[in-house]
C-alpha cells in the first residue's frame, strides 16, 4: 500500500525554483533514504512531505489525503508523520518526559498517567529512562535526538521523517541514534530519511533516492545504486562520499 | 515629627490608590501587549499595520497628552464619560500595552523557528503552539524588560494627580501644602516609591530566579 504518493511536485521560493517535477512513491513498511549534494533540495522536499513548507504545485498525498488540498486538516495528517530534525529542536523548557507527554496530552487528550506510562516505554526503547526528568539542556547531542525520536513516537504516527538526524552529533554519538532507527526499521515503520550516512542507507535502506538541483535523478535499491549509478551526476556524487 | 507621622496614613491612602491603578492598569497593558504582539505578527498585512500604527502612536506621543486625550477629549465627545480613575486606568494601560507589545513581539520573534516547526510537526494548530511551546520561552526572556516597562508605568501613574487623582503623588501635594512640610513630605513620597519600586524589583528577581531554574 503506497503510504506516501508525490506528482509533479514543485517548490519555489519567490522567483528561485527549488524542487523542480519531484515523483515519487513510498510504500507502508518501506525505508527511502534521500542523498545528495548540498542544495540539492533534500530538506525541501522532505518538509514538503508534511507541508512544512508551502507547496507551489503537484500532489502530495500522504496516507491517502492530498495535503495540498486546503479543505483537509493538516493538524491531523500532521499527527500521523513524525518528523526529527537535525538540530533535534526539543522544547528546552520541558522536561524529557514532558517533552515526550505533551503531544499526546494537549492533543491526544491522554490523561496524564497513561501518557507518562507510554513515555517511559519509548524512553526504554531508546534507551533515556533514567533521563526522564533531566531537561534537553542536560542531555548530549546523542541523547537528545533520541528524545526527539521518542518525541515524535508517541504521537504513534504511521511514517516517520528524518532529516540529517545524526549530522549535528560528535561522531561517537551517531552509531545510538542510527541503532534506534534501525531498529524502527526493523519493526516496520515506514521512513523517509534524508542522510550522509551511506553506511545506514545501504544497510537499511530498501531504496536510495539521488536529488540534485531540485531533480529526482536516479533511484534505485540500495546496492544497484551504489555500485552501478547509471547518471554522471551521480557518480560523481557517490565518487565523492563513498 | 507628628506633622509627617500625621500625614502618614494619607500617604498611605495615596499609595492605596496608585497600586490600585497600577495593578489593574498593567494587567490590562499586558493584555493588550500580547493581542497588539500577535496582530504584528499576524500573516495579514492589515493587521500589521493597524498594530504597527497603535504602536507608533503611542511611542510618539508624550504619556502627558495621551492622558488629556482620554481625559479632556474623548469625554468631550459625550459619547462615554470617562470618571478620573477610569481615565487613569485606560491612558496607563494603553500606554503601557504599546511597549509590552514590542517587548512581546521581540520575545516571540527570538524563539528559533526549529521550536514552532517542532511543535507544527507534532500536530500542534498555530494557537497551541504560541500558548505551549513559543510564548512559554518567550516570557523568560522578556521578564527583565518587562520589569522595567513595569517600573516606568508605576512611575508614570504619578502623572495621573494632574486631573485629580487622589494617588500618592496627589495626596503628597495635598500634605505639603496643608502641614508647609514640603521637604519632608515629598522626602517621605520618595521613600515611599523607591521602597515599592524596590519591592518590585525583588518579586521579579525572584521569579526570574525560580524560572531560570530549569
Ligand atoms: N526558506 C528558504 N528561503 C529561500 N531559499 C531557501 C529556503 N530554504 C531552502 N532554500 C534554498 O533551497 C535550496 C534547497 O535547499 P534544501 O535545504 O532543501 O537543500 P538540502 O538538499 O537539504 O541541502 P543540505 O544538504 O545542505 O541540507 C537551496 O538552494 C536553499 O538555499
Ligand atoms: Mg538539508
Amino acid at each position: 500500500m503506497s503510504m506516501i504518493k508525490v506528482k509533479n511536485l514543485r517548490k519555489s521560493f519567490g522567483k528561485i525554483e527549488v524542487l523542480k517535477d519531484i515523483n515519487a512513491e513510498v510504500q507502508e513498511q518501506e525505508v527511502v533514504c534521500v542523498i545528495g549534494p548540498s542544495g540539492s533540495g533534500k530538506s525541501t522536499f522532505l518538509r514538503c512531505l508534511n507541508r512544512l513548507e508551502e507547496i507551489s504545485g503537484g500532489e502530495v498525498v500522504i496516507n491517502g489525503q492530498d495535503i495540498t488540498d486546503n479543505k483537509i486538516n493538516i493538524n491531523k495528517v500532521r499527527q500521523e508523520v513524525g518528523m526529527v530534525f537535525q538540530q533535534f529542536n526539543l522544547f528546552p523548557h520541558k522536561t524529557v518526559l514532558e517533552n515526550i507527554t505533551m503531544g499526546p496530552i494537549k492533543i491526544r487528550t491522554t490523561d496524564k498517567s497513561a501518557a507518562d506510562k507510554l513515555a517511559f516505554e519509548l524512553l526504554d526503547k531508546v534507551g533515556l529512562r533514567e533521563k526522564a526528568y533531566s531537561f534537553p539542556g542536560e542531555l548530549s547531542g546523542g541523547q537528545k535526538q533520541r528524545v526527539a525520536i521518542a518525541r515524535a513516537l508517541a504521537m504513534n504516527p504511521k511514517i516517520m521523517l528524518f532529516d540529517e538526524p545524526t549530522s549535528a552529533l560528535d561522531p561517537e554519538m551517531v552509531g545510538d541514534v542510527l541503532e534506534v532507527m534501525k531498529q524502527l526499521a526493523k519493526e516496520g515503520m515506514t521512513m523517509v530519511v534524508v542522510t550522509h550516512e551511506m553506511g545506514f542507507a545501504r544497510e537499511v535502506g530498501d531504496r536510495v533516492i539521488f536529488m540534485d538541483g531540485g531533480y529526482i535523478v536516479e533511484e534505485n535499491e540500495p546496492n544497484e545504486l551504489f555500485s552501478n549509478p547509471q547518471h554522471d551526476r551521480t557518480k560523481a556524487f557517490l565518487s565523492k562520499v563513498l | 515629627m507628628d506633622i509627617i507621622s500625621a500625614a502618614i496614613p494619607m500617604l498611605l491612602k495615596g499609595l492605596q490608590v496608585t497600586l490600585y491603578i497600577f495593578v489593574i492598569a498593567i494587567i490590562l497593558g499586558f493584555l493588550i501587549g500580547l493581542v497588539i504582539a500577535l496582530l504584528r505578527l499576524a500573516p495579514s498585512k492589515i493587521l500589521n499595520w493597524i498594530a504597527k500604527v497603535y504602536v507608533d502612536a503611542i511611542r510618539g506621543t508624550p504619556f502627558i497628552v495621551q492622558l488629556f486625550f482620554i481625559y479632556f477629549g474623548v469625554n468631550s465627545l459625550q459619547l462615554v464619560s470617562l470618571n478620573s480613575t477610569t481615565a487613569g486606568i485606560v491612558t496607563v494601560a494603553i500606554n503601557a500595552g504599546a511597549y509590552f507589545a514590542e517587548i512581546i513581539r521581540a520575545g516571540i520573534q527570538s524563539i528559533d523557528k526549529g521550536q514552532t516547526e517542532a511543535a507544527r510537526s507534532i500536530g500542534f494548530t498555530g494557537v497551541q503552539t504560541m500558548r505551549y511551546v513559543v510564548l512559554p520561552q518567550a516570557f523568560r526572556r522578556m521578564l527583565p524588560t518587562i520589569t522595567n516597562q513595569s517600573i516606568i508605568s508605576l512611575k508614570d501613574t504619578s502623572l495621573l494627580s494632574v486631573i485629580g487623582i487622589a494617588d500618592l503623588t496627589q495626596q503628597g501635594q495635598i500634605q505639603a501644602s496643608a502641614t508647609f512640610e514640603a521637604f519632608k513630605i515629598w522626602l517621605a513620597v520618595g521613600v515611599i516609591y523607591f521602597i515599592i519600586i524596590y519591592l518590585l524589583t525583588i518579586l521579579a528577581n525572584f521569579i526570574e530566579r525560580r524560572i531560570q531554574l530549569r
